[in-house]
């Protein structure tokens, strides 16, 4: 294979790298109108424009010199930077517990290239140990990577095959499951987990990092002691989302993977349970539970895996004067089943009901959540409400906008009768629906308060 | 920044080296040029002779070995002799309304004990390309310090604790950055990049600072010589420090992200003076482009000096330009002890990889000996004995004026190990804090020999261990030489232990911001509208006649142009104004604390006034204070504080002969002068403003 030597450049830019004869990695004296410019040719990142160069300053700064103003190109020497990470072996401890770190392709632990700033994510036993050595004192660690891909793309086919593999890895007697994942869908695959998993008897701990571990300040590293004590030590057997509890670095939170969601694009704190308390805080001293009402670790190995998934289900966010075509071309795509995401207790405009009939007699199943995230869908209240209903929309109770998603694919992907996955949706699974909601679940202070001041400058929020 | 001064290094390399070794071999370790060198190490007691040793008379004669002088008797022999080198990094605030990558607003100030919320962050090591931590990674991981924020919602945001990813990058800031890049003559990038700097420290809670290059390859012109500059980035500032005790480190983040230009130069300075004359430059430099912060704080510079086969050392966030000299002289010299130390012990230790330590935790009682009395209330404090074969002399080597070699190890206790000082006692301080027999004891517990020297520190249990590492660690760097560091100043001249310097491989390109081009046409516009060369305004100066003792003043405040403007607005000669600007506004700077609401522009309003009105400019002064006072007095008002009446001239004139005539009648004495003093004296409040008193004067016909 011959080796690109003008790495990332094109266009105009790879004329004159070319015209020049300077490769990327070389040491080069850049004549220009601006004045003579010395340094190393660094590779072209993706998506930026053929008009300049990257160079690497003597200082180690990088800057660019527009192509334009490029007179002249000396190579002066060649040095390709050749990247490795280091790996050190995972030591081995009697007596701790054995916890398996299943991989999706999201960076919990990576380094940096410092040359060309790219992000090699760390994860192999050794490599992690490199860089969060403080795990080999929690638990003995082994890792497998079942697939590469960004949370963005994970989907139905990557649920199945983590619960399949979790079933694997409980059938062999591994202790605690951490499943490192991109944080944007944590939360559609904490609620498929818990419906595919069930029974486990051991935790099953999803983490990733709000800031990537290239950085000092990174979340990653802590958000993985917390997941290697609750995965191994902890006595909380269920499906969870670990995360940071406060943006400061003090603990973190153990989420029931019905319960939770994202609920800020940049926040190292972004993962709240909704409706609810968490079920546990978690930090490298152990797990202190919140709730009581957990399944608790077991040592036997009767998991229950239904790796079943059908794929035409889709969520539909209701908004003012939404026109029933929406729902019409999902129906006349084969949709099979259709969350309606309403405002309030759970509502959409009239203009809708026609179409809400014709996916019902279609054999559509059609279900409703609510758009304020907190609170039950109450659809007696209104006559609205009384009106979808009697048009076959089936209220979901408090159960979260892409939990109810997630289980409705699943259900489906277990039968087509529809009466049968009403039942299924409508039975409780691991608080996916809770029968109340409690005065502490639902907290959103404002700030400018005096009382909420005087809390969060105690407290850390 | 670091890499820049990485050339030093290789400055001093082959000197170091080569040169120093020689010097060892010729034996008696005495260099030619350093006449006194060598008698004065002959007799350090430490090193021959068995008898009572006299830290006191160590420390004056190291100090003496060393060679080192007072810097106001030093000449430039001197600095050629130890290879003196220095480079300079200065930051500079820029007058934006917003910080560099938020919306917040820039230069707006919290109280160390203000604050609306507080967090807390620890600061991870990252691996580095080759696959090992940083030095100061290392260090700031050891010392396991808990970073507290302070955050005021005013002045920070979810951007600046790292809660939130960066806004384009403050477009105003960008301008004024190439602005001074063409002013200093280097050559402006054709795409800006983003950076990313590691700091470990916390002060930025990223754990790392977002600059990018404007400019590479400039130069400035000195009285005598030409400095080159490497490079100007814009970059954001960092946190002000709070406190820094035991394992808490308090930040407060209203300074954090506010944009800052830093121009680094070559370590082209070979005095201490020039170092000062160079900061002065391109602090007027930056500030003649009218577009930067000035105050307290506002222009900070780091200091890197080194002497031959010493070390690049960076004295840390210098404010003031009158301190470099001494700093730099004191720094350069220190290294030149160490070298010196590391000579004396080579010459016992033979074999010093294999040096060490020993060490052992012990009671109170074991040792009978009483320790500050702080330090025995606490009871989780542990207390450890050390000895440190071959050292003896060492400590109380001399390093710095009033500092020796255990200062070193104490300060470093302080900031790696955590442990507050006083933190130690040894065997060779200068007023003995224990008796000759606790040593005795201390060396019978350790099995040391008189030849070793013994320390005697005391801190919580958890830092024990880290302690014991780092006092080996500082004693094994002193059998290499001058570590690597970043130094904390005192207005004093001498500096202590701040920091391990970091490493080299700590850039890398940010990945939350793309990269931006800068066309041509913005930077010639810029150019358009740019001031003039410093060089060119010194000659400015001496050209009007100016006072010499004025140009610093008028130069740190930017004032030229506004000289300029009176000068062609008002027809006021240049000499007159810069004389009450670089004297009458100056003093008044000294007298009152820094008003807000007056500003520069006021003069040239006060002046106008002036002159609209007639009145003699030398009322100007008078004037200035009460509006330096009372920023928002009318000048009509001004006039009457100051018990101005209009009067013709001629009315003040046609006194004259009355009053000469009175003075004639009573003098005492033939001295006309007394004459002239006692009539101005009558008539100066009168002349205030109607004439100038010159003119006055000169119509006193006695």
């Amino acid at each position: 294979m011959s080796e690109d030597i003008f790495q990332g450049y094109k266009g105009r830019a790879l004329e004159v790298l070319q015209k020049f004869n300077a490769r990327v990695w070389a040491k080069v004296k850049v004549d220009t109108t601006r004045g003579v410019f010395e340094g190393t040719i660094l590779p072209r990142a993706e998506n930026t424009d053929d008009k300049h160069l990257v160079m690497k300053f003597f200082t180690g700064y990088n800057i660019g010199i527009d192509i334009d103003t490029i007179t002249d190109i000396i190579e002066l020497g060649y040095k390709k930077a050749v990247y490795k990470i280091p790996e050190k072996e995972f030591p081995y401890s009697k007596g701790k517990p054995n916890v398996k770190l299943l991989g999706t392709g999201g960076t919990i632990a990576s380094r940096l290239d410092y040359r060309t700033g790219a992000v090699i994510p760390a994860f192999s036993p050794g490599e992690l140990y490199g860089a969060v050595p403080e795990l080999a004192d929690i638990c003995n660690l082994t890792t497998e990577k079942i697939f590469a891909v960004f949370s963005e793309n994970m989907g139905p086919l990557q649920y199945r095959k983590l619960a399949v593999a979790i079933g694997e890895e409980i059938e062999k007697g591994i202790q605690g499951i951490i499943i490192g994942h991109g944080t944007d869908t944590m939360h559609y695959t904490s609620a498929a987990l818990t419906f595919m998993v069930q029974n486990s008897p051991i935790p099953i701990v999803l983490v990733g990092s709000q800031r990537s571990s290239d950085r000092p300040s990174s979340d990653a590293a802590l958000n993985l002691m917390h997941a290697a004590t609750a995965a191994g030590h902890g006595d909380i057997a269920e499906v969870m989302v670990c995360m940071f509890g406060p943006t400061s670095d003090e603990y973190g939170f153990l989420h029931r993977g019905t319960r939770v969601r994202k609920m800020h694009s940049s926040y190292r704190s972004t993962f709240r349970t909704i409706g609810d308390t968490p079920i546990a805080t978690v930090s490298r001293k152990g797990v202190v539970p919140i709730k009581d009402d957990y399944n608790r670790r077991r040592n036997d190995r009767n998991v229950k895996i239904t790796p079943v998934f059908e794929e035409k289900v889709a969520m539909i966010y209701y908004y003012t004067n939404m026109q029933p075509d929406m729902i019409d071309s999902l129906v006349e795509n084969g949709y099979k089943g259709i969350i309606i995401i309403g405002t309030g207790l759970g509502h959409v405009n009239k203009p809708l009901y026609p179409a809400i009939e014709r996916a019902r007699d279609r054999g559509v199943a059609v279900y409703m959540t609510v758009q304020t995230l907190w609170g039950y869908v109450h659809m007696f209240v209104y006559d609205t409400g009384r009106d979808l209903m009697a048009k076959g929309v089936i209220p979901l109770e408090n159960m979260l906008p892409e939990v109810a998603y997630i289980k409705l694919g699943w259900a489906l992907g277990q039968t087509s009768d529809l009466e049968e996955v009403k039942k299924i949706m409508l039975t409780p699974i691991n608080s996916d629906i809770t029968p109340r909601e409690p005065y502490n679940g639902y907290l959103i202070y404002q700030g400018g308060v005096p009382e909420v001041e005087a809390f969060i400058k105690k407290f850390h929020k | 920044m670091e890499q820049g001064i990485k050339s030093l290094k290789h400055f001093c390399a082959p000197f170091g080296s080569a040169k120093f070794l020689t010097i060892i071999n010729t034996a008696a370790f005495c260099p030619a040029e350093i006449p006194n060198f060598a008698a004065s190490l002959e007799t350090i007691p430490s090193l021959t002779m068995k008898q009572q040793f006299d830290p006191k008379r160590n420390y004056e004669v190291t100090r003496k070995a060393v060679g080192y002088i007072e810097r106001k008797q030093a000449t430039q022999a001197d600095y050629d002799r130890i290879g003196f080198m220095s480079g300079l990094e200065v930051h500079q605030q820029l007058n934006t309304k917003q910080k560099l990558f938020c919306r917040c607003p820039a230069g707006v100030f919290q109280k160390p004990d203000e604050f609306d919320a507080e967090l807390i962050r620890h600061m991870r090591p990252t691996l580095s390309e080759l696959g090992e931590y940083d030095g100061t990674a290392l260090m700031e991981f050891k010392t396991r310090k808990e970073i507290v924020y302070r955050i005021s919602n005013k002045t920070a945001c979810t951007y600046d604790v790292d809660d939130t990813p960066p806004f384009p990058l403050n477009r105003e800031a960008l301008k004024i950055a190439i602005g001074v890049s063409v002013l200093s003559k280097l050559k402006i990038v054709g795409e800006v990049h983003i950076t990313r700097k590691q700091y470990l420290d916390g002060s930025i809670p990223t754990g790392f600072q977002r600059t990018a290059i404007i400019g590479v390859e400039g130069e400035i012109q000195l009285k005598n010589k030409k400095v080159r500059l490497i490079q100007l980035s814009l970059e954001e500032d960092s946190c002000r420090e709070v406190s820094d005790i035991g394992h808490v480190r308090i930040y407060r983040t209203d300074r954090l992200g506010m944009p800052l230009i830093e121009t680094v130069t070559y370590p082209d300075f070979t005095n201490p003076a020039e170092v000062k004359e160079g900061a002065d430059y391109i602090r007027f430099l930056n500030r003649s482009s009218g577009k930067v912060r000035q105050g307290i704080g506002s222009t900070r510079a780091d200091v890197n000096v080194s002497c031959r086969g010493g070390t690049r050392v960076e004295i840390k966030g210098v404010a003031h330009t009158s301190w470099m000299p001494e700093l730099t002289h004191n720094e350069a010299f220190r290294q030149w002890a160490l070298i010196q130390i590391k000579e004396l012990v080579l010459k016992s230790v033979k074999d010093p990889a294999s040096w060490k330590l020993s060490s052992k935790e012990v009671s109170l009682k074991e040792i009978r000996i009483e320790l500050p009395s702080i330090h025995k209330a606490n009871k989780s404090t542990r207390i450890c004995i050390v000895n440190l074969p071959m050292f003896r002399g060492v400590l109380s080597h001399f390093t710095q004026p009033g500092r020796m070699f255990a200062d070193e190890i104490s300060e470093r206790l302080k900031v790696i190990a955590c442990i507050e000082e006083p933190n130690m006692i040894h065997s060779e301080m200068l007023e003995d804090m224990a008796r000759d027999k606790v040593w005795v004891k201390v060396r019978s517990l350790l099995g040391g020999r008189e030849e070793d020297a013994q320390l005697i520190f005391w801190g919580p249990e958890a830092d024990i261990k880290t302690a014991v590492e780092t006092i080996e660690e500082r004693c094994r760097m002193a059998l290499t030489g001058v570590p690597n560091e970043t130094r904390k100043s005192f207005e004093d001249g001498t500096t202590i232990f701040e920091r391990v310097l970091p490493g080299a491989d700590r850039m890398y390109p940010d990945t939350d911001s793309a990269p931006i081009p800068l066309e041509d046409e913005v930077i010639e516009n810029l150019r358009k509208n740019l001031p003039p060369d410093i060089c060119d305004r010194f000659a400015q100066l001496t050209d009007w006649g100016v006072p010499q003792d004025t140009f610093t003043f008028l130069l740190k405040y930017n004032l030229v142009p506004l000289i300029e403007k009176c000068c062609s607005d008002l027809d006021i000669s240049p000499k007159f104004c810069a004389t009450l600007l670089g004297h009458s506004l100056k003093h008044l700077h000294g007298k009152f604390a820094t008003l807000l609401l007056f500003r520069n522009d006021m003069i040239f309003e006060l002046l106008k006034y002036i002159m609209k009105r007639g009145l003699d400019l030398a009322i100007a002064g008078k004037m200035l204070r009460v509006l330096y006072e009372h920023p928002k007095m009318d000048f009509d008002s001004i006039l009457v504080t100051l018990g101005y009446k209009e009067i013709p001239k001629e009315e003040i004139l046609a006194k004259l002969p009355f009053l000469v005539k009175k003075y004639k009648e009573t003098r005492l004495s033939d001295d006309n002068a007394a004459g002239h003093r006692w009539i101005m004296g009558n008539l100066h409040q009168l002349a205030l403003g109607n004439i100038s008193l010159r003119e006055l004067n000169e119509h006193i016909n006695l």
